[in-house]
């Protein structure tokens, strides 16, 4: 309770918008509704040089309120909006770049793309760096809707040639997409930023009709430019366009050594890995290594088969051929202190054993090379194995015990 | 000094003024020789007196407004207000004589110091426009200077006012940046000017004029009615006749955008009441409600506590001579003595009585609370005896219900008028359309809303906690005895409670620090706090001010013993 018995027109609104807020936190639109109402009438008073005035607090929450909670939907809020975009000459570009992801988000293609071409033939207001690369980002925007086009009128096409059927006017109309959003996309992606949905599409597009110089460069920009910020989904986008030509291996290793450089626990780990153990090059092994062991640091992997067969058929070999123990050391030397518990439980051994045969006994594979025939996950597994009488849990056995010495090696 | 003769000739009671300011009757044009520098301030007039100075006639402004001067504003505004205040049950002679000549008296004193021009010239009379025979109105043409605009990005009002005082001499029959004459020239310095006239002022005129009829009605009283919107403060000028344009500077002096505070209204009273040499108001004798014993019975039965307590405040009042005409009897312009606010008295008297009998200090009240409930088990009489705790239940729950609903008021607080407001006349296209705006949007939200009905003006009334003994919940204490409290002492019912502490064992030079002691909560019981805080609810007002007249109240009360022992004593023995 409030001891303030003084008001001002200041304080009252500022009181009032406290109330918004609680409200909208609280998702009780009604309420939030109810007192903006009372806040609009700072709008004749907004002189105000804050960061945020009036009119865009009143924008800003006037949309989220019409979105989640409005008696005539789409229309109420395209009315709204329409007047946030005459109260405000400086935010008019911002005003309808959120208005067009409402309607997207409302799947109302068309409405949106009518929206961003009113906008961008938009002139007036003062010419600043803001409005410059507003604009631009509302071209792109129509250029990625182009290219939604685009992709509706190559459907249609295949479908027909399917059929039999040569349509003319739609192969033009997709042409016309075609260059349209080319133009805007090629733009937007040269300014330094991350636009990953933009050039995946650009990609598409150029690969279609078969500009695929020009595609690789795109990527290699896109990846290597040091103005863009650090992106490893440009990466991911390079590695598998490099894949679809056939390039070589090296270079599909190259792109994906630096994915794994950034992100160790990208799902693109697991064909790494196997790509590096299919070279004949000793490194490529010796990285394969590394990298399944990082990938396997992660949470997110933990309970991840296939990667757990990676490892283990690679520490398989290596301990079969007595070559390269010092690998597994290396490796193991900055694990050895929290693996044990972060993978290798008695609780997780239980619950993996109960979940997933395969997966334990990958992972006792594992466990037992690094951490010996004793230890605990190891023994249940193996144990609840021979019991159930599966047979590989009888070979995993004889042959954990039969290297249990390398282990020794590989502690000492 | 209205003059209401009737003319020698024709026996009518028609006058205007001349240029050379004498009265002519209009029926017949008989010129008198009696002239005038105050004018008929009647409020009921029909008269149309021009305006008189030295020179020039002025004309109608071609924007179809006529020329007003800011006191003819205010001078309605105090209409209204009186009107308002009438109709809530003051009595007539209030407006009709009270108000009326003080503000009279106002006009004179000021008008020496107010608008000295750098020519020379002095206004003799105002004009009072009377919309029935003004011309039609012509097209507006626009400001000269544009003082104010209204984009987005300039600065508020505050800051321009350095601009007006920069501004090269304004001629009064053009009126450059205010729709009234000389709207421009209130904001520049002028030393000679004293107790220039702003909206709370209003207030403390109106105030002063209740306090002059000893009128049932509280200064808290009267500012929560302004908030309330039933005395007209708010927006008032929209009720000002179509030509009286406001624009420009007019709107920082007419347009509030806060709400009054007790303490700047209550001063500006008092120096208005000295500033016009107003003599010993009416003594405010027992009878009066302004009288502790009145008050304190009020506020004890807005606080929901016995009707016994009324006795303790009255013996206290007594004790301390708080009840003595000549200290609660305003004498305008008498430094020594310390000015009486009634309602923050009465308040600050009941604090005392409760904290002597249930010493408040987070620990006893409950003890005696206790003990009275046990006493209750065996009352064999009609009444039951009082309980601190069952009391302080239904308090604060309403307590906080009222504060809860009242934050929301707060936040809920309408400003703008159903007037649209304009700078200056080419703001105006602007205005309107965010002004269209702004009423659509507020439909558009406010159907959102659902069935939120716009919020009924509360009736008008003194009490804004009422409690009935028809309630069967028990949860009125009006009747209820303090016998369980109370202990038989020498044939006298006297307090168990046989300690008391002081808010503060010094007071402070309240002309130096402004209050005679500093109030923080955490310094203080809780249960004091609750109280403070109770009262400062009913009367809308920081509880320092009533911590302030508990700490005076108490120092009177414990003169002797404080005297003797000056260090020693936070809590005193009775």
């Amino acid at each position: 309770s409030s001891h303030e018995h003084r008001l001002n027109f200041q304080k009252s609104k500022e009181v009032c918008l406290n109330y918004i807020q609680d409200a909208m936190l609280q998702k009780q639109w009604k309420r939030a509704a109810e007192f903006l109402t009372v806040y609009i009438e700072a709008l004749e008073k907004d002189f105000s040089r804050e960061y945020m005035g009036p009119s865009e607090i009143i924008w800003r929450i006037g949309s989220e309120i019409l979105w989640h909670h409005s008696h005539n939907g789409m229309k109420e809020f395209n009315s709204f909006i329409e007047q946030m975009k005459t109260l405000a000459i400086k935010r008019y570009l911002k005003v309808c770049l959120e208005h067009v992801f409402h309607l997207l988000c409302n799947g109302l293609i068309d409405e949106a793309y009518q929206t961003l071409s009113l906008a961008e033939s938009w002139r007036h207001g003062e010419h600043t760096s803001v409005r410059d690369k507003e604009m631009k980002l509302i071209e792109a925007y129509r250029g990625l809707l182009d290219y939604y086009r685009w992709a509706k009128q190559k459907h249609i096409l295949l479908e027909h040639g399917q059929d039999g059927f040569d349509d003319l006017s739609v192969e033009q109309e997709m042409h016309s997409c075609f260059r349209k959003a080319a133009v805007n996309l090629k733009e937007i992606i040269k300014i330094p930023g991350v636009w990953d949905p933009f050039v995946k599409c650009y990609v598409d597009l150029l690969e279609f009709y078969g500009d695929h110089d020009e595609a690789r460069q795109v990527l290699n920009e896109y990846a290597y430019n040091s103005k863009f910020p650090a992106n490893p989904n440009a990466h991911v986008y390079l590695y598998q366009f490099l894949k679809r030509q056939g390039e070589s291996k090296k270079s599909l290793i190259l792109a994906l050594k630096i994915l794994h450089d950034s992100v160790p626990s990208h799902e693109l780990m697991i064909d790494f890995n196997t790509m590096l153990q299919k070279s004949k090059k000793r490194k490529k092994h010796r990285l394969g290594l590394e990298v399944i062991f990082a990938a396997l640091d992660y949470a997110g992997w933990k309970e991840n088969v296939k990667a757990w067969s990676c490892l283990a058929k690679q520490l398989k070999q290596i301990v079969i051929s007595e070559k390269h123990l010092d690998w597994i050391k290396q490796e193991w030397n900055s694990r050895r202190d929290w693996w044990p518990a972060f993978h290798f439980s008695r609780y997780l051994a239980k619950r993996n054993w109960q979940e997933n045969e395969s997966l334990s006994y990958e992972k006792a594979l594992v466990a037992g090379i690094l951490l010996g025939k004793d230890c605990k996950y190891f023994k249940y597994v193996s144990h609840q194995g021979c019991k159930a009488q599966v047979k590989r849990f009888r070979l995993l056995k004889k042959f954990v015990n039969k290297h249990n010495p390398v282990y020794l090696r590989i502690s000492g | 000094r209205d003059f209401n003769e009737r003319c020698a000739q024709c026996s009518e009671v028609n006058w205007g003024l001349t240029d050379g300011g004498r009265f002519y009757c209009r029926s017949c044009h008989n010129v008198t020789e009696r002239t005038t520098e105050v004018i008929n301030t009647d409020f009921v007039s029909n008269t149309r007196v021009q305006t008189i100075s030295k020179g020039s006639r002025k004309k109608e402004k071609t924007d179809g407004g006529c020329e007003w001067y800011v006191c003819e504003g205010f001078q309605l505004v105090l209409k209204k207000q009186a009107e308002a205040l009438e109709a809530l049950g003051v009595c007539p002679q209030m407006k009709d004589e009270i108000l009326c000549n003080f503000w009279r008296l106002y006009l004179q004193k000021t008008k020496q110091a107010y608008c000295d021009r750098p020519d020379g010239e002095t206004l003799q009379a105002l004009s009072v426009c009377n919309s029935s025979t003004d011309a039609e109105s012509e097209p507006e043409t626009p400001s000269l200077l544009h003082l104010l605009s209204l984009s987005e990005s300039e600065g508020d009002l505050q800051t321009d006012s350095s601009f007006i005082s920069s501004t090269s001499k304004v001629s009064a029959s053009t009126s450059v940046c205010s729709g009234s004459v000389d709207g421009s020239l209130y904001f520049m310095k002028n030393q000679k000017e004293k107790l220039r006239m702003t909206m709370p002022m209003t207030l403390s005129f109106c105030y002063m004029a209740l306090l002059w009829l000893r009128e049932p009605m509280t200064l808290s009283d009267l500012l929560r009615f302004a908030v309330e919107g039933h005395i007209p403060y708010l927006n008032v000028f929209q009720h000002f006749p179509e030509k009286m344009k406001l624009y420009g500077v007019d709107l920082k002096i007419f347009c509030v955008e806060s709400w009054p505070v007790y303490e700047e209204v209550h001063n500006k009273m008092l120096e208005l009441a000295a500033f016009l040499d107003l003599p010993r108001f009416p003594d405010i004798t027992d009878s009066c409600f302004l009288h502790p014993d009145m008050l304190c019975m009020k506020y004890l039965m807005e606080a929901n506590l016995p009707d016994e307590l009324h006795n303790w405040t009255c013996r206290v009042v007594k004790k301390v001579c708080i009840g003595e005409a000549d200290f609660l009897t305003l004498v305008p312009g008498n430094k020594s003595t310390r000015k009486v606010k009634y309602d923050v008295l009465a308040a600050a008297v009941i604090i005392v009585v409760l904290k002597l009998l249930f010493l408040l200090d987070d620990n006893y009240e409950w003890l005696l609370s206790d003990f009275a409930e046990e006493r209750n088990k065996n009352n064999k009489e009609g009444r039951p005896y009082f309980e601190f705790k069952k009391w302080y239940k239904v308090i604060k729950c309403s307590l906080d219900a009222e504060q809860k609903k009242l934050d929301e008021e707060r936040a809920k607080y309408q400003w703008r008028c159903e007037k649209p407001l304009f700078y200056s006349a080419d703001k105006k296209s602007k205005v309107l359309k965010r002004r269209q705006m702004v009423v659509n949007l507020q439909n558009q939200f406010g159907k959102l809303s659902g069935s939120v009905q716009p919020a009924e003006k509360p009736n008008p009334s003194s009490f804004q906690l009422s409690w009935s003994e028809e309630n069967t919940d028990g949860s009125c204490f009006h009747g209820h005895s303090l016998k369980g409290i109370l202990q038989e002492k020498r044939g006298v019912l006297a307090a168990m409670n046989p300690d008391y502490w002081l808010c503060t064992v010094k007071l402070c030079r309240e002309r130096l620090c402004g209050h005679l002691a500093h109030y923080r909560e955490v310094e203080f019981p809780q249960s004091y706090h609750f109280v403070l805080r109770l009262f400062s609810f009913l009367l809308r007002i920081q509880p320092s001010s009533i911590h302030d007249d508990v700490c005076l109240i108490e120092h009177k009360l414990f003169n002797k013993k404080l005297c003797k022992k000056p260090k020693y004593n936070a809590v005193i023995r009775k």
